[in-house]
């Protein structure tokens, strides 16, 4: 019955995202203000019935019920309650049912909440975000139904990878999802502005909110996927610029490149054009990550199907949306007036420079992830791997870095170029400096792209304190805040990669229990290994004590073997200290009773994460001192009963 | 200055396109250098590969081939697509799903005398999981139809 109740609010709610499109389109064409009326309802209606849908699938999944297909297929009854629930966005249909269901919710958010934008713009909006709801919904209701029944019902499951069996699972996806969506929103914005020829600042604040906060999730989403790629595959890699990474990191960028230019025109009245760009490319960079991971045209951890058909179908999706955004762009592109100029040495145009910095980083890692295919297409199968990545776009995200050190000390409008050199002087002489201990302690033993990087991460954390002072702390804008986190998160999570690829210890070794091995400054003792099990996997655990200093602690390193399906993996034991983690993976068991081991220290890795959070939490604040006011409206707006 | 004329949207978009080429063509020019080009053991024979240069090789681990060394850490296998097969060694942790008779793909680049030294090894995640590259690839019916796949 859930199962069935589930398809039938989904086609409900297909029908309305229909109904919302046609009162949109309508209503704006005919100027009929009583078609119009009914849009925002219908929003929130079919937001309600996407999400009873969703919820339906999550009850299957806790239920373990086998007669759904979905469920037998990637689900396992003695699997714990917490990856049973994660198992309902960890497969294909239903991680696109999450997606329309984010949509929806989305959807009825702007529906709800926004009301500073013009009135023909907000309803061009949501008929927008309609449109795009509806080919997700087709592509579910036609191609990937969630809710297909298993005729007779199977016994058990087939369980869900055990790599992916892990609490980062249950938040990774969906808050990466989010960010994708929250930038479909920012899409939709940018066509009701184009739509209505009302590209200007009003319009910018309403999509900045969006923007940031779909910046701030999958920022979030990228980093927390890089710890768990991190400590769960057990190689000690943060970061392998696979194929599925990248199709989370080039929305990123776009989103980054956008909440700078949105602000730009926020602010300033200018770049109305390129931001509206940069809101279809950021789009299409989502809708790309979506195609390349959920066609399978890739394999691995991440692809959970190979199925030409859904592949197309999301290609035909791509073509559409991103086609016809990009022909409404050219028609309407000279409609769009132009905004406010600025001068060469001003802050716009630095932010010019970070744009352009951004979207030629974006170019690089597009081309270097779709080459394999392409080439694939040709016959050749080639992989683009590190060496290509690191090459091209360290040194780019180095400049950028520089670049991020003097926007934040230059004026609007215009400055002098000797007064800002004067305010680069304290970042300038830090990263002298470094330059000069680090050539002193570690020439030739580190490389160039390390050592310029801790040199640039100095810069920067200082540069990026610089313009708070001179102000009255408790007095200074949420907003500046932000800016400055974000940027300080930049620095710490710079050196926190330039410190672990420059300093990174690694052991790799045979050891017999009883052995021990010193490293790092660590002693690292093999005391024993022992079978254990758990609720539904078996494994050998090593015990094993680390000491540095007089002080030691224990570490368990353990090789799990899975029953369903049969698989097994390897889950690292990981000690953090202030100044580094150690990291202990165990081995295959040789014939004459040692264990392979590998052992790394990694000198300030937890820096790549804490800058990454730092980073959103920027964003967080930089929301909440631009939104407080308008919020704070709405509240009492909500109180006084005009609302809704 | 400059930027401030009637044509600043103009030098903009001039601006815009310039970088969106330049990172085509930075990409291209990297692309040229560091592309690792997929081999399987018979195009190695037939092609020849120049030592220290940068590939992947993939193929099936032959049963019996595999040797564990002395220090316990480095092992010997050798690779096989049915048609030829290259003798390979790796030094690490091996994946966990890397057994003979199983299918790989090692990243790394041949020695002077003809080895494969693999920097990294990728291996079958779990059952539903091929390495893209051994696809349509069969063991026990060695067929090898890596190319003219259309």
């Amino acid at each position: 019955m859930i199962a069935e109740l589930g398809l039938a609010a989904l086609w409900l709610a297909a029908s309305l995202a229909l109904l919302q499109l046609a009162l949109a389109a309508f209503g704006l064409k005919q100027g009929r203000e009583d078609l119009l009326g009914g849009v925002r309802p219908v929003a929130v209606t079919q937001a309600l019935l996407v999400a009873l849908a969703f919820l339906c699938l999550v009850l299957l999944f806790l239920r373990s019920d086998m007669s759904v297909l979905l469920v037998a297929m990637n689900s396992h009854s003695a699997k714990p309650w917490l990856y049973k629930f994660a198992g309902t966005w960890g497969n294909h249909e239903g991680s696109m049912l999450l997606w329309v269901t984010v949509m929806g919710v989305a959807g009825a958010g702007v529906a709800l909440f926004e009301r500073t934008l013009r009135r023909d713009t907000h309803m061009a909006t949501l008929g927008a975000q309609a449109a795009i709801s509806l080919g997700f919904y087709a592509f579910l209701l036609f191609s990937s139904n969630p809710f297909a029944r298993l005729d007779p019902p199977a016994p058990d499951g087939q369980g869900l990878n055990p790599l992916l069996q892990d609490p980062g699972l249950a938040f990774h996806p969906p808050t990466l999802y989010l960010g994708y969506v929250g930038l479909s929103v920012a899409f939709s914005f940018a066509v009701g502005a184009l739509m209505t020829r009302n590209v200007d600042a009003a319009f910018a604040r309403a999509m900045r909110p969006w923007v940031l906060g779909a910046w701030v999730l999958l920022t979030l989403g990228i980093t927390a996927g890089s710890y768990w790629a991190y400590y769960e595959l057990g190689w000690g890699g943060w970061w392998f610029w696979d194929p599925v990474e990248n199709a989370s990191l080039m929305p990123w960028l776009a989103a980054t490149a956008l909440l700078h230019s949105v602000t730009v025109l926020a602010t300033r009245d200018a770049l109305r054009a390129w931001t509206v760009m940069l809101a279809v490319v950021a789009f299409s960079m989502s809708m790309v990550g979506t195609f390349l991971v959920r066609s399978g045209i890739l394999t691995s951890v991440h692809a959970f199907a190979v199925d030409p058909e859904r592949g197309s179908f999301i290609l035909a999706l791509l073509a559409i949306y991103i086609g016809g955004a990009l022909a409404l762009f050219g028609l309407r592109v000279g409609t769009v007036r132009e905004g406010e100029q600025f001068e060469m040495m001003s802050r716009e145009a630095l932010l010019v420079v970070n744009n352009l910095l951004l979207t030629v980083i974006l170019g690089v890692v597009l081309i270097g992830t779709l080459y394999p295919l392409m080439t694939e297409a040709f016959g050749h199968k080639v992989s683009v791997g590190p060496p290509y990545f690191d090459r091209i776009a360290g040194p780019l995200a180095l400049i950028l870095m520089l670049a991020m050190i003097v926007g934040p000390l230059t004026r609007w409008r215009r400055d002098r170029a000797g007064v800002v050199a004067g305010r680069l002087l304290w970042p300038a002489i830090v990263m002298l400096g470094l330059v000069a201990v680090l050539a002193v302690t570690a020439w030739g033993r580190i490389g160039v792209l390390p050592f310029l990087g801790l040199v640039v991460a100095g810069g920067v954390a200082l540069g990026s304190l610089i313009p708070l002072t001179k102000r009255n702390l408790r007095r200074t804008p949420l907003f500046i805040w932000g800016m400055v986190i974000a940027h300080l998160g930049c620095a710490v999570s710079l050196a926190g990669m330039a410190s672990e690829s420059a300093f990174n210890v690694e052991k790799l070794i045979a050891m017999a229990p009883g052995d021990s091995v010193e490293t790092a400054g660590w002693t690292v003792r093999f005391d024993r290994v022992a079978p254990i099990a758990g609720d539904n996997w078996t494994a050998m655990q090593a015990d094993v004590s680390a000491s540095r200093g007089g002080a030691t602690a224990r570490l368990r390193p353990q090789s799990r073997f899975f029953t369903s399906p049969p698989t097994t993996t390897t889950e690292s034991a990981i000690l953090t200290k202030w100044d580094g983690q150690l990291y202990v993976v165990l081995g295959d068991r040789l014939d004459d009773g040692r264990w392979q081991m590998r052992i790394w220290w990694k000198p300030f890795v937890t820096l790549i994460w804490l800058g990454g959070v730092l980073i959103a939490l920027g964003g967080v604040l930089a929301i909440i001192g631009r939104e407080r006011r308008g919020w704070a409206l709405k509240l009492r707006q909500i109180r006084a009963g005009e609302f809704g | 200055m400059a930027m401030k004329s009637k044509h600043q949207r103009l030098v903009l978009a001039i601006v815009a396109i310039v970088a969106v080429i330049g990172a085509g063509l930075l990409a291209a020019s990297a692309l040229k250098d560091e592309a690792a080009y997929f081999y399987a053991p018979n195009e190695v024979k037939v092609k020849g590969v120049e030592p220290g240069k940068a590939i992947r090789l993939g193929g099936m681990v032959v049963t019996g081939s595999l040797r564990k060394e002395a220090d316990g850490v480095t092992i010997a296998f050798d690779v096989t697509d049915g048609k030829a097969t290259v003798p390979a060694r790796f030094t690490g942790i091996a994946p966990d799903l890397f057994r003979e008779g199983s299918g790989v793909v090692a990243e790394g680049a041949f020695d002077k005398g003809g080895t494969f030294i693999a920097t990294n090894l990728l291996a079958k995640h779990d059952e539903r999981y091929m390495p893209r590259e051994l696809e349509g690839m069969d063991y026990n019916a060695a067929t090898h139809e890596m190319k003219a796949e259309k």
